[in-house]
């Protein structure tokens, strides 16, 4: 027993001699010269190729996401001017369910011009149309009908022809007669930071006093 | 490399770096390209690596003085402490 724990006695010191002349950043011992002329008696180490890489590769991602941090504050310093209009062609059908509740079917016509939104920090820009109206129950409900993905300031001034993507359906049967608005959401999405979102409402729709 | 040499490297690497930055945000701010600020950056990063990482000539104009094999010999390398060992092994 006693001479195996001499073993890994000798195992043990000659692994941990080899551990600190491979790993550690070489130091100068034989520069007696260099030791005995620093004031401060600080040991200085000499950077390896890896710890180079490491710095560089540290401080080139730092700055990185500084820019991005700079590039989504220069966003605020534009100052957008969109517009829009909606137009309700016809009301297709207005039915009311089996289940209780109402539902219409429009066909619109959405125009917008939203060129000024774009800045060179932003991906797409995303916006949806819904109806915005109020009942006994809930003091605001907003249904979505249609939205877009605009990926690029080309297409972000047009006029489109369409039926509500999505089902105009109410909780309950209070849409007979219904004044109510229809906002253009838009939701800014940027390449790097911060998102935008704004709207324009357009009010003064009112859908018909029977079911059709 | 030497002492000057490292300290040139890293002061080079960090003005190269934050110049390259500084260009790459102007020229993308001013064509309105992102990707274009992003590739600037990247070319601007690859040249630094290749200038401060890798161990050029001009890293190492003071050289250190090594000291003769002669006189080493005069100076052993410090021996380990055995004790401190033997109790570490002990208590496993």
């Amino acid at each position: 027993m006693a001479r195996d724990s001499g073993i890994w006695q000798n195992s043990f010191i000659f692994i941990s001699v080899d551990f600190n002349f491979s790993l550690r950043p070489k130091i100068k011992r034989q520069q007696l010269q260099q030791r005995q002329g620093t004031k401060t008696g600080k040991k200085k180490k000499m950077h390896s190729f890896g710890y180079r890489a490491n710095a560089l590769l540290t401080f080139a991602v730092t700055i990185l996401a500084l820019m991005c941090a700079i590039a989504s504050l220069s966003d605020n310093l534009n100052t957008p001017s969109p517009s829009a209009q909606i137009e309700i062609l016809n009301i297709n059908w207005f039915q009311k369910q089996p289940h209780g509740n109402d539902e219409v079917s429009l066909t619109l016509n959405i125009t917008a011009d939203l060129q000024s939104l774009f800045t060179w920090n932003t991906k797409q820009l995303f916006i949806f149309v819904a109806a915005e109206y109020e009942t006994p129950k809930n003091a605001l409900n907003q249904v979505s009908l249609w939205d877009a993905i605009i990926p690029a300031k080309e297409f972000a001034k047009f006029s489109i022809h369409t039926s509500n993507k999505y089902r105009f359906i109410d909780q309950g049967h209070n849409l007979r007669s219904k004044e109510f608005n229809l906002t253009l959401h838009w939701h800014v999405m940027p390449k790097t930071g911060k998102m935008f979102a704004n709207k324009i409402v357009m009010s003064g729709y009112r859908l018909p006093e029977d079911y059709r | 490399m030497d002492w000057q040499g490292q300290k040139l490297a890293e002061h080079l690497m960090q003005i190269l770096l934050l110049a390259f930055a500084v260009v790459a945000f102007a020229t993308g701010y001013i064509m309105g390209s992102f990707q274009m600020m992003i590739l600037i950056y990247a070319g601007g990063v690859v040249l630094t690596t290749l200038v401060t990482v890798p161990n050029w000539p001009f890293f190492n104009r003071h050289p250190l003085k090594w000291l003769d094999p002669s006189e080493a010999e005069k100076h052993p390398k410090p021996q380990l402490a055995v004790n401190s060992k033997k109790k570490s092994v002990k208590k496993n």
